[in-house]
């Protein structure tokens, strides 16, 4: 269902895109772009910035494209977001929580390798690997 | 000899001497080798090292006076070191005199196939070759052994500064493999690599074989355990181990490790990927089995092995931590995560990333232990103070420690026998037993066990893992809960044991539905888990009928232990058929209840304290012993000798009360004075059975809300 998922990290610069290749990519990229706008918008509304799962769902932003695009922002600010066909079941707030939790720890495990360079692009197979099961997954 | 010597010559061209400690070794893996090896060298290298091959054979035969194969299998061996001196004579042109004797005395020994030999051995200087230049470079390109042989021929005149060179670096692999990365080219690390593991250097000559189809057949021929650390290199691990980090079960930080490994000169990607896979904990340190990991996949990279996408089984860190509660884990042949779990929960593992990993474990895990083993927790009754004694003694068991509700004084009893008693109940769950621990004090337990649970979450999937320990704990808790209830409601119930009945199968089945999901929370357990939890429970409610009876074999149990305690027999009688007629199992279960409750009964008895703690074991046959007392003691309703206090009281008081109306004053007012024991006895059995209530719905509605919860987990 996942057809793309991006890793941005706290300046806006993505660290990781992947998306499905069957779409034309560039659409992808120009969601997860826009979408950007409106995370910093919640951040900022948020005052305090309480980093939680159940608040960064964007929900719906092209309701004619039948496309979902769901943020989960960390504490350091790194975005993950994910751009959902709808076209399938769809799917429960929860299962995209637990998609986000486990792009979470696959993060953090990518950060606990000390030859990872924080700002470097991912390159670790192990999260190549669980991005494309959660993108296989969802077809 | 001569297959010895031809696998010797023909793969460990270069490591004649490592050849020489290990020919033992070395004959014994290179065998299987050996005949492929050769079968392939033959064919395919065979053509090409013809010519190059009888130049350095005529120049070694003008040098050497050994045999012809001898010769020849020098001259193999040869061109390998004379290739390094050639990149690089400088490091011990001096010790080529000392090391050439015997490498001429190595070569005489072993009788090689000469043909067999060169070829081998050229793919070990080309490989080496490449390595020369590219210090660390992955890569195995076979551009052909041909341009590598004219600077063999070249290196003829070297051969004896190579032979030098390579004995040099010989002597010292292990301290120089690193110290060579920093400081000379990998020619050092790659003796020092073949000296220390034989299957490496067949392995390498695998890869070095300009045939790929050679190196096919020799990699799967070394297949066996081609990422096996031999005892030379895990030695030599441990003390670059030791150099960085004192402690041997300290852990080497991220900075540290990274220095370290970027000594290697092997690119920063591929250095990522190695400390992806042999990180298995994902705590951005490495213990010294993750080190050793990491080290022998540098080791191996720098060999030409590529890098595997999966943790290799012989590199698997040592589940040390998890072997406790937890299965150690399965091999990453599905994935190397069996490992994390085991060291994430004792240290430095986050939850997240060793929940992460626990998680894969689990699902590997049947469905069975990983429900259980939260079940029992839950399912034990609920005494807070009993459960936290019981976590603390059990920390490996989150089993809830059965409460007994009615024994108020013998709680320490009843604690020691819930510690015992968690054991079993994990293990007795997983049979089925579960019946007596969805009794009312559960759902006490349960709550206070779920946010122990949480709180363990790092651990308890590590606990989960093993299926048997977690789950015998919880029977016997389950069981000395359900006795205790049993016990109450027998007391409570002394004149009416429908009563007793009646209560027991109420409350069972909230426990059961609520303790089914609770153990999912914890992990993704599929519905199925919490299927199989329910279905226990439908046991349990069967079982409540029992528990009027386990409190009779309670008694019975407590009577038999303290010589003293006949009190329960009048109820036993009417108990024990039902009893009997009920499962087998159940009685058992009982039995083991019965003892612990006995034990909890008898607190004054410091030896049922002592025996609550071993009730795991004996408790099945002394209850057997017991029932069979009970039989016994059925005649005997009016003995009441007090057991523990109040029960034991109340019961007497009971049958007694009658008695005592029709008697004189006195005997009314001791009548009055039993009563007043009995309602408090009973008030006090109707407090704790309220508050066994309502934790028992609060955990079914905290249970129910997890599972709905953990129902989207599931797709995925």
């Amino acid at each position: 269902m996942a057809v793309c998922i991006a890793v941005i990290a706290k300046e806006n610069y993505p660290l990781y895109i992947r998306s499905t290749p069957t779409e034309n990519e560039l659409k992808f990229h120009y969601m997860v772009h826009t979408s950007l706008d409106v995370v910093d918008e919640k951040i900022s509304a948020m005052g305090k910035a309480l980093v939680d799962q159940r608040e960064l769902y964007l929900g719906l932003l092209y309701p004619t494209e039948d496309y979902k695009v769901y943020d989960y922002v960390t504490n350091s600010k790194v975005k993950f977001v994910m751009v959902v066909d709808s076209s399938n079941t769809a799917l429960r707030d929860n299962e995209i929580r637990s998609m986000f939790r486990k792009l979470h720890n696959s993060y953090t495990d990518v950060m606990c390798n000390p030859f990872y360079n924080p700002g470097d692009r991912i390159q670790s197979r192990a999260f190549d690997n669980m991005v494309t099961s959660m993108m296989i997954q969802v077809c | 000899m001569e297959l010895c010597g031809a696998t010797r010559l023909g793969y460990f061209g270069r490591s004649q001497f490592y050849i020489a400690l290990k020919l033992v070794a070395v004959a014994q893996s290179g065998f299987p080798l050996r005949v492929e090896s050769i079968n392939t060298v033959k064919d395919l290298p065979l053509p090409r090292f013809v010519a190059s091959k009888n130049e350095q054979e005529s120049r070694h035969a003008a040098s050497y006076s050994s045999d012809s194969e001898s010769q020849g299998s020098y001259s193999g061996v040869i061109p390998p070191p004379p290739g390094r001196g050639q990149v690089k004579k400088g490091p011990g042109s001096h010790d080529a005199v000392q090391p050439r004797p015997s490498a001429d005395q190595q070569e005489p020994a072993s009788p090689v196939v000469s043909p067999q030999q060169s070829p081998p051995a050229s793919p070990h200087t080309w490989r080496k070759h490449n390595r020369h230049p590219s210090g660390g470079n992955s890569e195995r390109p076979l551009t052909g052994p041909g341009p590598f042989w004219s600077p063999f021929g070249d290196a003829q005149s070297g051969s004896s500064a190579g032979d030098a060179v390579w004995s040099g670096h010989s002597p010292p692999p292990p301290q120089e493999n690193w110290v060579s990365f920093a400081d000379t080219p990998p020619t050092s690390t790659l003796l020092t690599m073949h000296p220390a593991s034989v299957q490496d250097q067949t392995t390498v000559r695998t890869v070095a074989s300009a045939t790929t189809a050679n190196e096919i057949r020799r990699q799967s021929s070394s297949c066996d355990d081609p990422w096996k650390i031999t005892d030379e290199q895990r030695q030599y691990y441990i003390n670059q181990f030791t150099t960085i980090q004192p402690d041997l079960n300290g852990f080497i930080p991220g900075s540290a490790a990274k220095e370290f490994f970027t000594k290697s000169k092997l690119p920063i990607l591929e250095l990522s990927h190695i400390w992806e896979l042999s990180d298995f904990d994902k705590d951005g340190a490495l213990t010294l089995d993750e080190f050793c990991a990491a080290f022998h996949l540098v080791v191996a990279r720098k060999n030409g092995y590529d890098l595997p996408e999966k943790l290799p089984e012989s590199l698997m860190p040592k589940l040390i931590d998890l072997e406790d509660s937890a299965d150690v884990g399965d091999q990453p042949g599905e994935v190397g995560y069996s490992g994390s779990p085991a060291e994430a929960p004792p240290s430095k593992s986050p939850s997240m990333p060793s929940l992460n990993q626990t998680w894969p474990e689990l699902n590997q895990s049947s469905e069975d232990t990983a429900i259980v083993h939260p079940v029992p927790i839950r399912m034990t009754p609920s005494k807070i103070h009993m459960q936290e004694m019981e976590l603390k003694r059990t920390s490996s068991d989150h089993t809830n420690p059965t409460s007994p509700l009615l024994v108020k004084t013998s709680d320490l009893s009843e604690e020691s026998k819930i510690n015992s008693s968690v054991k079993f109940p994990s293990g007795n769950t997983v049979d089925g037993y579960s019946s007596s621990d969805s009794f009312p004090s559960d759902p006490e337990q349960i709550g206070s066990n779920v946010t122990r649970q949480r709180s363990h979450s790092g651990a308890s999937p590590d606990n989960t893992a093993p299926p048997p320990p977690p789950p015998r704990p919880q029977p016997s808790h389950s069981r000395s809960s359900s006795l205790d209830m049993n016990r109450t409601f027998a007391v409570t119930t002394g004149q009416q044991q429908a009563g007793v009945v009646a209560h027991p199968p109420a409350v069972p089945p909230r426990p059961q539905p609520s303790q089914a999901p609770g153990p999912s929370v914890h992990r993704p357990v599929d519905a199925d888990g919490l299927i199989t939890h329910t279905s226990t429970s439908p046991q349990q409610i069967p079982e409540q009928p029992n528990f009027a009876d386990f409190s009779q074999f309670e008694v019975f149990a407590a009577s038999n232990v303290t010589e003293e305690q006949d009190n329960e027999a009048e109820k036993h009688p009417d108990v024990l058929p039902a009893e009997k007629a009920s499962d087998p199992a159940g009685s058992l279960r009982v039995a083991q209840t019965d003892g612990k409750i006995e034990e909890k009964t008898a607190a004054s008895v410091p030896a049922n304290v002592s025996k609550g703690t071993t009730p795991l074991a004996p408790p099945p046959k002394p209850v057997r012993r017991r029932l069979k007392s009970e039989d016994e003691l059925r005649p005997d309703v009016d003995e009441h000798t007090q057991k523990t206090g109040v029960l034991a009281a109340v019961l007497a008081s009971q049958p007694s009360i009658p008695r005592s109306v029709g008697k004189d004053k006195k005997a009314i007012q001791a009548s009055i004075r039993r009563n007043k024991e009995t309602n408090t006895v009973l008030a006090r059995l109707n407090s704790e059975l309220q508050q066994q209530l309502k934790d028992v719905l609060e955990e079914r509605i905290s249970l129910e809300v997890q599972l709905e919860q953990l129902r989207p987990f599931s797709h995925l």
